[in-house]
């Protein structure tokens, strides 16, 4: 053997200064454009066209948007002049775009409305609040007076029949009974659809299938039309409770699949642990398997509530005045007709604003999973 | 004899008790099975009474006769000849066309933007993929039903035939529609499409011939510019052959219309671009995923391999690409068969609007409804059943 | 077209200390942002030399590995390969590349191509082989790895051990100088690290240059000629087995010893 020594990691013998960096210093920003924007020829010309588009885009938008717009005024030859945009238009017309065919003298208990709305959603999204005891009496107390807001009849309001309810409040109420009706039922079917009893499965998978292969709109006709046929003569069930009991349905065949999806997901040793604890199967799903699968296809969930939001708005088509049905209505005003961008800007601004804050909270809910906070 | 447990059981059965029964897990749940059942068929038979007595109450008819009864309604846009004179049932074939030619419209569109969006996504260039996101974010939380009203009212708000706008002197944008210049039909066209079909056949065999050759000699023939040559180059040469046919329908403004060209519906085409954006940008987030989802160690293997970035991409990246985007890409493009309903709100007759007008003209609305749903199942089925196939096709073979 | 494998004959001892070293690094540093992961590292590895390098998670070891070829970047000092620096030129990570192999811990197999296609298709894209002779040499090398009859079968279809085979196998179809082993059997189960570390030993004996990160010490002491103990980015000692195992010179070693060493 060899005389060990000569197997030691040698000096280096420089030939030339060795490569110098400091990883304090900072990408200079020089740098930094050159490497995420000009790699290469082909890199450099379409970074020139895209930012030669966009800055013509931009300039476009300041120009139209706000230098040459029109801010307010209640006349609407002064925005007939105007080159720009005429913002007046929302101004003028927010009322019936916000808050539909509702009495113009309750508007103020809307405002109302939506305040306590989006109070008791944003309490209700926070963990530390997550607790029986603080949840339901704090969304009794929510609905009775969301109730009595808006229906009134009592306490000396006037009373507004649901088929004067609209706008923004309407939105937000349809989302909310379509969300908190139909995430039980897509539990429920999403079980079902599990279940190894054949009765059980063939009903959750008819359902099921039959329901999402059709559109949106075949099932609002239905709750329209068809179901007042399935009741007994003389009775009636509101048209606002029927259209959303419609679109929690539909949304619950979509959420049951992506449940069923966690479900799956879940080892059968989970199910074997439980059942060597004597645990009954209503005890396993509720506090084993349920927990885990709603964790694990929390993504797809959210995804499917953001659009369980922009669904709403399909009600235009059967004549409920959400917040784009009273855009709609509201531009038909011949004095303002032709300012319908702004006003659809308007009302795109808002779905996207709420669209926005979904997708951030379900980002958030995710790290909160990830770290195990929940 | 005795059996296998040792026990010498054979021909006595447990004693069968009451209690032994009423504990025993098969019979529990058969019994729920059956009350679930009953439930559901008293369920059923229940609302089926109502159904027809309220129907009767009202004198509304029902089956499916009335599909055979005159309709006595014009459509605006039809693929097939059709007139008020023809039946409800022809009506709903019209209405079916429709839906299929702006859904087949719409798929094209968006795979074809969404593909550029989602590649762009990914794109080491930070303008494009920040740009491509931006895209993506507006179009996929906008309602679709909102988008599509301000195509419909933006087009419908163009000014008319007087004073259309111009599109470089070949198309002019009105509130009848977009109307542009074709080519004046010539009979070098169907010669042309079959030099296409033909071009792309070479094609398809020129790279099967590239790939024998590269594993018989080991070069690499790329065969990217010689197929796209034979593609594009072959209609060409038939084009040449019929005399290269320059003539033009150009429209020509003739009071409050325009002669000659074609002219595009702007019902249809607020409905076209509506779902096809909104299509659009979840096809980007699924590609997106797609190119994403081949785990980094199987590209570092390729690339310590030596593999140039084509190659891995090509031969690593693409063909596990292909079925991570395959089956939600497929789902995509129901979906966006199922968003073309949105046309009753544009005034395009589409299926779900010519089934509202038959419904509103003959009261039968289960019946109406029903065929509807039919049709949507039905394309859901047959979408579904392909996708199960392709699954079973190119599923990566496990224990 | 018999005998495409290479056998290279292990050099002499005295034949290695003359050889200028197949791999060079010289002071070789490396960043990730802020966190300096390797530190002024040397080393040298000569032709047929087999050298592991251990160490606690988090040493560097695998990230030293990496850099030879090129999978990561170090900011600092040198990597020279066969003569060749490896820098940023295109030209010149592809022609070191070619001639080393790497072996990962997560097998990294193609799973949308079987066994066979796997191997062959670094052959045939890169050294432009044909079809038959890169076959050939794949089913060589598949019964030199001893499972020539998972030939068609696709790599979720076989055991992690077997797995790992095709693994090696594949790298060795590229016909490399230098194999680069990281971590090999950390994911496996231990029935089948030994068919593994067997392969391993048996590739050692044709006299392939290899250097392998792992904790399986006692591959360490059959086969390397020197071992190395890295420590927080730095090589710590070095030395053959005998010397490393039976006098660990640096209380770090011996600290490291005693837990791996304890069960």
């Amino acid at each position: 053997m060899t005389t060990q020594s000569q197997h030691a990691p040698k000096m280096a013998t420089p030939l030339e200064p060795v490569m110098q960096f400091d990883p304090n210093a900072k990408v200079p920003f020089a740098k930094w454009v050159q490497k995420h924007l000009f790699t290469s020829l082909w890199q450099s010309l379409m970074t020139l066209v895209v930012a030669a588009l966009l800055l013509r885009f931009a300039w476009f938008v300041l120009k139209w948007g706000v230098i040459d717009a029109v801010f307010y005024t209640p006349d609407p030859d002064v925005c007939r002049a105007a080159a720009g945009a005429c913002w007046a238009v929302i101004v003028e017309k927010h009322r019936p775009m916000l808050f539909g065919l509702y009495p113009y003298d309750e508007h103020w208990r809307l405002v109302i409305m939506m305040v306590v709305y989006l109070s008791t959603i944003v309490a209700s999204l926070m963990p530390k609040l997550w607790n029986f005891k603080i949840l339901i009496p704090l969304w009794i107390l929510s609905v009775t007076s969301i109730g009595i807001l808006m229906f009134g009849g009592v306490l000396g309001l006037v009373y507004v029949p649901t088929s004067e309810w609209g706008g923004l409040p309407l939105t937000m109420i349809l989302f909310s009974g379509t969300v908190l009706i139909g995430m039980p039922v897509a539990v429920v079917l999403a079980l079902g659809r599990r279940s190894p009893m054949p009765v059980a499965r063939g009903v959750s998978v008819v359902f099921i299938e039959a329901l999402r292969g059709v559109p949106l709109i075949t099932i609002l006709f239905v709750a329209v039309n068809v179901f007042p046929l399935f009741l007994p003569a003389g009775v009636e069930v509101n048209k606002l409770l029927r259209i959303t009991v419609g679109i929690a349905i539909f949304f619950a065949c979509y959420q049951a699949e992506v449940i069923r999806g966690g479900l799956q997901a879940i080892p059968t040793g989970q199910y074997e642990a439980a059942a060597s604890l004597n645990m009954s199967y209503w005890q396993t799903t509720r506090k084993i398997i349920l927990p885990q699968a709603l964790r694990i296809s929390l993504p797809a969930i959210t995804n499917h509530i953001i659009a369980a939001m922009k669904n709403t708005s399909f009600v235009i088509i059967i004549g409920l005045f959400d917040i784009l049905t009273a855009t709609t209505a509201v531009m038909q005003d011949p004095l303002w007709r032709r300012y319908y961008i702004e006003a659809y800007l308007f009302v795109a601004a808002v779905y996207l604003f709420f669209g926005y804050a979904l997708s951030l909270y379900a980002r958030q809910v995710e790290k909160w999973i990830n770290s195990g906070r929940i | 004899m005795t059996h296998i447990d040792g026990s010498d059981q054979r021909g006595a059965k447990p004693r069968q008790t009451l209690s032994t029964l009423l504990y025993s897990k098969s019979f529990r749940t058969a019994v729920t099975q059956v009350v679930m059942a009953a439930v559901v068929i008293f369920i059923g038979l229940f609302l089926y009474q109502n159904v027809v007595e309220n129907l009767r109450a009202q004198n509304i008819a029902t089956g499916f006769g009335f599909l055979e009864q005159t309709s006595q309604f014009d459509i605006g846009e039809k693929m097939i000849t059709y007139s008020a004179r023809d039946s409800y049932g022809r009506a709903f074939v019209v209405g079916l066309l429709n839906t299929l030619s702006v859904s087949a419209a719409g798929i094209f569109l968006a795979t074809l933007i969404g593909f550029t969006v989602g590649i762009s996504r990914i794109s080491s260039n930070w303008l494009l993929s920040k740009v491509a996101t931006g895209y993506v974010e507006i179009v996929r939380n906008i309602p679709v039903i909102l988008q599509v009203i301000f195509w419909s009212v933006l087009l419908r708000n163009l000014p008319n035939a007087r004073n259309a706008v111009e599109v470089y002197g070949v198309g002019f944008l009105t509130n009848r529609g977009l109307t542009f210049a074709v080519p004046a039909t010539h009979p070098i066209h169907s010669t042309m499409g079959i030099a296409l079909v033909a071009g792309i056949v070479l094609a398809i065999l020129g790279s099967i011939w590239a790939r024998r050759h590269r594993e018989s000699t080991g070069t690499y023939v790329n065969m990217l510019w010689p197929s796209i040559g034979l593609v594009i180059g072959l209609p060409v040469l038939a084009w040449l052959f019929g005399g290269a046919p320059t003539a033009i329908s150009y429209p020509v403004q003739k009071g409050f219309n325009f002669q000659g060209g074609v002219t595009i519906s702007p019902e249809f085409t607020a409905l076209l671009i509506g779902i096809a954006l909104y299509a659009s940008g979840f096809i980007a987030e699924i590609v997106r995923a797609g190119l994403q989802a081949t785990p980094k160690g199987q590209i570092e293997a390729a690339r310590s391999m030596g593999f140039r970035p084509w190659f891995v991409t090509r031969y690593v990246v693409l063909p596990q690409a292909l079925r991570v985007i395959v089956p939600p890409l497929t789902s995509q493009y129901v979906s966006l068969i199922k968003n073309s309903s949105i046309a009753v709100v544009v005034g395009y007759p589409d299926l779900v609007n010519i089934g509202n007008t038959v419904m509103n003209q003959t009261g039968q609305a289960v019946e109406a409804i029903a065929v509807m749903m039919l049709v949507y199942l039905t394309i859901s089925l047959i979408t579904s059943t392909f996708m199960n196939f392709y699954n079973r096709l190119v599923a990566i073979k496990e224990r | 077209m018999s005998n495409i494998i290479a056998q290279t004959q292990s050099p002499s001892p005295s034949q290695r200390l003359d050889q200028e070293p197949m791999i060079k690094l010289r002071d070789v540093s490396k960043w990730y942002g802020h966190f300096q992961v390797l530190h002024d590292v040397s080393l040298d590895v000569r032709k047929g030399e087999r050298v592991v390098i251990c160490g606690p998670s988090g040493s560097g070891k695998s990230t030293l590995i990496r850099c030879i070829n090129r999978l990561e970047e170090h900011q600092k000092g040198e990597i020279i390969v066969n003569g060749i620096e490896m820098t940023d030129n295109v030209k010149n990570i592809e022609k070191i590349r070619r001639n080393i192999g790497m072996v990962f811990q997560s097998f990294n197999l193609f799973p949308h191509l079987n066994v066979l296609d796997n191997l062959t298709i670094g052959p045939m894209l890169v050294r432009h082989m044909k079809k038959k002779d890169a076959e050939e040499l794949a089913m060589q090398f598949l019964e030199k790895v001893r499972i020539p009859e998972q030939a068609q079968k696709y790599p979720l279809q076989l055991s992690g051990g077997q797995q790992q085979r095709v693994a090696i196998a594949r790298s060795l179809c590229m016909q490399p100088e230098i194999m680069l082993f990281d971590e090999p059997t950390s994911a496996l189960d231990p029935e089948m690290i030994k068919e593994v570390l067997d392969t391993m030993i048996e590739l050692a004996d044709s006299g392939m240059t290899m250097i392998c990160v792992t904790h399986e010490m006692g591959f360490a002491r059959t086969v390397a000629d020197n071992v190395i103990l890295m420590a927080d980015g730095k090589t710590v000692e070095s030395g053959t087995p005998e010397e490393f195992f039976g006098n660990p010179k640096n209380p770090r070693t011996r600290l490291f010893l005693e837990q791996i060493l304890k069960h």
